[in-house]
C-alpha cells in the first residue's frame, strides 16, 4: 500500500497519471488546470515520465492532438478548464464517436463573461452531450481514484470511449489534503497496457472519420449509443476491482444519512461535504434530511439514482451552473426527467448555487433543505432559484 | 464506413466499430458514375497527352491507354467536368446524359 501524505490534488492527480503510465500528453495551459499539466510537463522534461508532451497552441489544438495520438494506440491525457473546455467542443464528439478514449481531467470553471477563473459546473454543463464518460469527485482521494478508473474503463474494448474526470477548480484543484497514493504495482494489477480495437498502422491500413451519409448517420447514432450505455456494466465492474486492489468503494450514486429521509439534497462535486455538514446540523434539529450524491453523470446511472431517492418526499437539487431561461439548472432538469416515470417519486425543486466561486455555506444548504421542506406545502413560484443573490 | 449498395440497408448492429473502414481501398466499391448528369467527351485530334485531366479529376476516372490517351471510367466519372475546364487544349467537352 502507498503512504498517505499531504499533497495539492492538481500535483496528485498528475502523479496519478504518471503511474497510469501515459505515452502522449497534450495540453494547454488555463486556469485552475496549470498545476494539474506544469506538473506533468516537470516529469516529462526530468525523465521522470517517459512520455511525449505535446505543447500546442489552443485547447482545440490539444484535444486534437490527443485525437490523434489515441487513435495510433498511444495511451494518451489532457486537461483543461472553462473556455479552454468550450474552444474543445467540436472535437470533444468527434473522439467519442470515433471511440477513441482519451482520458481528461477538468477543473471546473466559470465561463465567461464576466471573466471569471472561480469554480462552478458551467464548463462541464455545455459538454453534456458530448458522449464522453463524466464522474465527478468529491475530494482529493477521490479525484486520484477516478483518474486510474477513467483510463481502465476507457480504454476497455468493450466500451473505447472518452473519460472527463471532473474536480472543482481551486477548491479541490488547489487544496492540499491527505491522499494516498498506491504504489505502481498496484496500479499496473488495475491498468492493463491499452490494447485498443483497432489503430492506425501503416501495415495494416484503416481508415478513421469518413462521412455518414443520411442512410447510415442514424444507425452510426444508434450503435454508440448502444455501446455508450453497455459502457455502464464495465464502469461498475471496475469500481469493484478497483476496491478489491486499492480497498476503496465507489459506486455510480452516494448517499448520506438518507434512511427515512424526507427532504434530500441533491448534488455534484466537493460541495457535497459541506452538504454533509448541513446535514448533519439538522438532523440533530430532528429534521429529516439527507443527501445524493451523484458520482457518474454520464452515462447516467438512472436505476442507482431512483434507489437512492426512494421514499423522499422532496429532493431538492443544487445546481452548479445556470442554464437561462431553461425549466431549472441542468441536473435539476435531468432528474425531473429522470423521476418523471417513477411511481410516487420525489418533488424536485431546483437551486442555483455557487456561480463563479460564490461560496456556498453550511447555512445556505440549511436554507435550501428549509426552502423545500417550504414547497411541499406551497409551491414554488419559478422553476428554479438562485440561492444567495444579492436584492 | 463500407459504401456501396447496401449501406443503405445495413442494421445498425452492423455498422463497423467507429464507422472505421477496415477495408483499405475499399472506395472502388463506391460507383460514383451514378453521380453524374454531364459526360466527358475526348477529342483524340486536340489532345496532347499532357494528363492534366488525369491528375486532377478527384475520383479518379481516368486511366491511361496503350497509346497514351487518357480514357475516362464512366463507373467512376461523376461529371464534375474539372477535366473538361483544366485541359489546356479544349480537347474534352461535357454533354448532358440522355436518361
Ligand atoms: S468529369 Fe470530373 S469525375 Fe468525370 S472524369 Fe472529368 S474530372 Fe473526373
Ligand atoms: S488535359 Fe486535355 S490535352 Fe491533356 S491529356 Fe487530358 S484531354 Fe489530353
Amino acid at each position: 500500500m502507498g503512504k498517505r501524505i499531504a499533497k495539492e490534488v492538481s500535483i496528485a492527480v498528475a502523479e496519478a497519471v504518471k503511474q497510469c503510465r501515459v505515452d502522449v500528453i497534450a495540453a494547454y495551459p488555463i486556469t485552475p488546470q496549470t498545476h494539474i499539466v506544469e506538473h506533468l510537463s516537470e516529469l516529462v522534461a526530468n525523465g521522470e515520465l517517459d512520455a511525449e508532451y505535446i505543447t500546442v497552441e489552443s485547447e482545440h489544438s490539444a484535444i486534437s492532438a490527443c485525437l490523434g495520438s489515441v487513435a495510433t494506440g498511444a495511451r494518451t491525457f489532457t486537461s483543461t478548464s472553462a473556455q479552454g473546455l468550450a474552444l474543445m467542443h467540436e472535437i470533444l464528439f468527434i473522439t467519442s464517436a470515433l471511440r477513441l478514449p482519451v482520458v481528461m481531467v477538468v477543473a471546473n470553471r466559470a465561463l465567461s463573461a464576466p471573466i471569471s477563473i472561480w469554480n462552478d459546473h458551467a464548463d462541464i454543463m455545455a459538454q453534456r452531450d458530448v458522449g464522453w464518460i463524466q464522474t465527478f469527485a468529491e475530494n482529493g482521494q477521490e479525484a486520484v481514484d477516478l483518474v486510474y478508473h477513467a483510463f481502465r474503463v476507457a480504454e476497455d474494448r468493450r466500451v473505447m470511449f472518452p473519460a472527463i474526470v471532473n474536480i472543482d477548480g481551486f477548491t479541490l484543484s488547489h487544496m492540499i489534503e491527505p491522499i494516498e497514493l498506491p504504489d505502481q504495482e498496484q496500479v499496473d494489477q488495475y491498468l492493463p497496457p491499452f490494447k485498443p480495437r483497432y489503430k492506425l498502422d501503416p501495415r495494416k491500413p484503416i481508415s478513421i472519420g469518413p462521412v455518414g451519409i443520411p442512410e447510415i448517420y442514424t444507425e452510426a447514432k444508434k450503435a454508440q449509443d448502444e455501446a455508450f450505455k453497455n459502457a455502464y456494466r464495465v464502469i461498475i465492474k471496475a469500481w469493484d476491482e478497483f476496491e478489491k486492489i486499492f480497498g476503496r468503494r465507489y459506486r455510480p450514486v452516494e448517499t448520506y444519512r438518507m434512511e427515512d429521509a424526507e427532504v434530500a439534497l441533491l448534488i455534484m462535486g466537493s460541495l457535497a461535504e459541506t452538504a454533509m455538514t448541513a446535514v448533519d446540523r439538522m438532523r440533530e434539529a430532528g429534521k429529516k434530511v439527507g443527501l445524493v450524491r451523484i458520482r457518474l453523470w454520464r452515462p447516467f446511472p438512472l436505476r442507482d439514482f431512483v434507489r437512492a431517492v426512494k421514499g423522499v418526499k422532496m429532493l431538492a437539487v443544487v445546481d452548479r451552473a445556470l442554464s437561462p431561461g431553461a425549466t431549472g439548472g441542468p441536473v435539476a432538469v435531468e432528474v425531473r426527467s429522470a423521476l418523471y416515470q417513477v411511481p410516487g417519486r420525489p418533488r424536485v425543486v431546483s437551486f442555483i448555487a455557487g456561480l463563479g466561486g460564490r461560496d456556498v455555506t453550511v447555512e445556505d444548504f440549511e436554507e435550501m433543505a428549509d426552502k423545500a421542506y417550504f414547497y411541499l406545502k406551497k409551491k414554488p413560484k419559478e422553476s428554479y432559484e438562485m440561492i444567495g443573490v444579492k436584492e | 464506413m463500407p459504401k456501396g449498395k447496401d449501406t443503405a440497408l445495413m442494421s445498425w448492429k452492423e455498422v463497423p466499430f467507429g464507422c472505421y473502414i477496415l477495408e483499405p481501398g475499399n472506395s472502388v466499391k463506391f460507383k460514383t458514375g451514378d453521380w453524374r448528369s454531364f459526360r466527358p467527351v475526348l477529342d483524340k485530334e486536340k489532345c496532347i497527352k499532357c494528363g492534366q485531366c488525369y491528375i486532377m479529376c478527384p475520383e479518379p476516372a481516368y486511366e491511361q491507354d496503350e497509346e497514351g490517351y487518357y480514357i475516362v471510367n464512366l463507373t467512376y466519372c461523376k461529371g464534375c467536368g474539372i477535366c473538361a475546364s483544366v485541359c489546356p487544349k479544349g480537347a474534352i467537352t461535357m454533354v448532358i446524359e440522355e436518361v
